[in-house]
């Protein structure tokens, strides 16, 4: 058999895994408590893309690093939606001042509060391993 | 030289290069004046125009690299001229088009993808065509592939595939579901990374075997096992990115598993190229082979780096802090923007063996690359460190009151990131000339010029 022949296989089998893969990922469902946004959260999800907050703020620890994340903002005792909602148009440092509209504001707070109920980050209650795995606290979990 | 659109990919690269260069300056400013341009610039407009730029620094040209290679070093005749020249055309007409919805704030997309989601169909068209013209010139003209043609055509596929699954998120039961749109959203830009990475790692091997004079460096088996490792990785290594996402624990232990072999691919190959160099060939492609020396110091402490954080307990304390961007410039900079500054030095060795690499802007900019980017990068760990102290063993301090305490950390990137920039322009600048030089007076310069005055038409 020739070597590219042999390289083929390789590749073809590794494709028909990766297949199997993605199916998965793509038709993954949430591990403990399935959260669908509702179509104001993904209002404010588009509000939050077309004015790349993304480019400043994390969720999950993912995005930029000029502002805080923003995973549990909402249910923060210290903070929450009407800190959230001030924050938009007021701007601090930075944070240039927006000109949301009252519908605007709640929509980005809804989405906000929607992220807030999939997850933790920073995930304080993890549990750490000796094998170098972690164990994430799950929302629902007590 | 009848084919010079494979130079026109490559100056636009190095264009592209240099505004990146210059957002990526004006960005990190605004961590040390945070007011200054926040009316005009403010941060969250000028980081679309940074990554946009500096990824298309790196796509470009490893794109006109390859182009090079095929047509001018390998004399293969390519499949297609009109789809080459289609390419480039449709490459740069959407460039444009990505930087006037950047200035008119049509922005509608996600990180690193933040333009207009209907720009992605010409992008995806521009891939396709190089995919068609590469494999039908490759097909037709060779046997038994050494191991940088599967790398480049892996690398062509793949970059469809997870561009195009980078907006999965328009279709409404991906967006619907948070925990899922975001674990494919990461998804795909880890193996979208892992595509490019094929294409400049190939150019590195390529570059390598020529500078060595010997293709069995790029033909034997363990060249082939790195190869297969490294395309399990970008399928199925990206779940690094997400450990600390709430989905199912079985994404992140084959991430963990497959994370584990990250990076030993290039390291191996090019130490063991090095081995068995002479001093004579070293000297014949001098720049491209110190700037090769310097991507495997980069390859070296980046795999430390990302094998450390591969473990989800290290991970768990760096992820969401600057030693991830630390970790991003060490492997587009230190590495792929090495490697490709290799590689265009190596295209200036064939087109213009007269060129002078002592000279000063050259010598002393390569030099300052290297120092400017081992400090910038120490000061982001720096950063890092400090950010993850404060996530997790500091109580009752605010974001802003840790931000203002990394006040003299950030003005240390900001003055390595100048030295950096400084480095940067000098290469590209010279690059830029040389290229030039050598379109001018040659047909292709009027297609250049025909191409310029459709986009002038096209915008107004």
């Amino acid at each position: 058999m020739s070597n590219a022949k042999k390289n083929i296989i390789v590749i073809s089998t590794l494709i028909v895994i990766f297949s199997i893969y993605n199916f998965s990922v793509y038709n993954l469902r949430d591990y403990k408590q399935p959260v669908k946004l509702s179509s104001k959260a993904i209002q404010g999800q588009q509000l939050w893309q077309e004015n790349n907050c993304w480019s400043c703020h994390q969720i999950y620890g993912l995005g930029g690093y000029l502002g805080p994340d923003l995973t549990n903002t909402f249910s923060n005792p210290k903070k929450g939606k009407e800190y959230i909602k001030t924050f938009l148009n007021s701007g601090i440092k930075s944070m240039p001042k927006f000109n949301f509209s009252e519908d605007e504001k709640e929509s980005i707070a809804i989405f906000l509060k929607y992220i807030d109920s999939t997850g933790y980050y920073p995930n304080y209650e993890a549990n750490f391993k000796l094998n170098g795995w972690v164990e994430l606290k799950y929302k629902d979990e007590e | 030289m009848k084919n010079k659109t494979a130079l026109l990919f490559l100056i636009l690269a190095l264009t592209a290069l240099l505004i990146g260069v210059f957002f990526g300056l004006l960005a990190a400013l605004q961590y040390i004046i945070p007011d200054l341009l926040k009316d005009y610039i403010p941060f969250n407009k000028v980081r679309p125009f940074h990554v946009t730029s500096t990824i298309s620094w790196i796509v470009l040209c490893a794109t006109g690299s390859i182009y090079f290679f095929i047509t001018q070093i390998e004399h293969l005749k390519l499949f297609s001229s009109k789809l080459i020249h289609t390419h480039f055309i449709i490459f740069i007409v959407t460039g444009i088009g990505i930087y006037v919805s950047f200035l008119t704030g049509k922005m509608e997309g996600r990180e690193y993808l933040a333009y207009s989601p209907i720009l992605t169909i010409p992008i995806l068209l521009g891939w396709i065509l190089f995919g068609v013209n590469y494999f039908k010139t490759i097909i037709q003209n060779v046997k038994n592939w050494p191991v940088y043609y599967w790398m480049w055509g892996t690398g062509i596929i793949f970059m469809i595939y997870h561009l195009s699954e980078a907006h999965f998120w328009l279709i409404p039961n991906f967006r619907e579901y948070f925990i899922r749109d975001i674990s494919v959203q990461w998804k795909s830009y880890g193996s979208f990374v892992g595509s490019w990475n094929m294409l400049v790692y190939g150019i590195a091997i390529y570059i390598m075997s020529k500078i060595k004079k010997d293709e069995s460096s790029a033909r034997g088996k363990t060249v082939f096992f790195f190869y297969f490792l490294g395309l399990t990785n970008l399928m199925f290594g990206w779940a690094h990115h997400t450990y600390i996402i709430p989905t199912q624990p079985w994404i992140r232990y084959v991430a963990y598993g497959v994370s584990m072999t990250e990076w030993i691919l290039l390291i191996y190959i090019i130490r063991e190229w090095k081995k068995s160099l002479t001093k004579e060939d070293k000297k014949s492609y001098c720049m491209a082979y110190k700037f090769l020396i310097t991507a495997d110091f980069w390859v070296f402490l980046n795999l430390i780096l990302a094998l450390l954080f591969s473990i989800p307990a290290i991970n768990f304390f760096t992820h969401g802090t600057h030693i991830t961007v630390a970790h991003s410039m060490g492997t587009t900079i230190g590495i792929n923007t090495t490697i490709l500054f290799a590689s265009v030095f190596f295209i200036v060795s064939k087109i213009n063996p007269s060129f002078k690499i002592n000279q000063f802007a050259v010598k002393y900019g390569r030099n300052l690359f290297r120092i400017s980017l081992f400090l910038f990068w120490i000061t982001l760990l720096i950063a890092g460190v400090k950010k993850s102290y404060w996530m997790y063993f500091s109580e009752n301090i605010f974001f802003s009151e840790m931000q203002d305490s990394l006040y003299y950390v950030y003005l240390a990137i900001f003055v390595f990131g100048m030295g950096l920039a400084i480095s940067i322009i000098s290469l590209g600048t010279v690059l830029i000339r040389v290229l030039t030089k050598t379109l001018k007076n040659q047909e292709n310069l009027v297609l250049y010029s025909a191409t310029l005055l459709i986009i002038i038409n096209y915008q107004y």
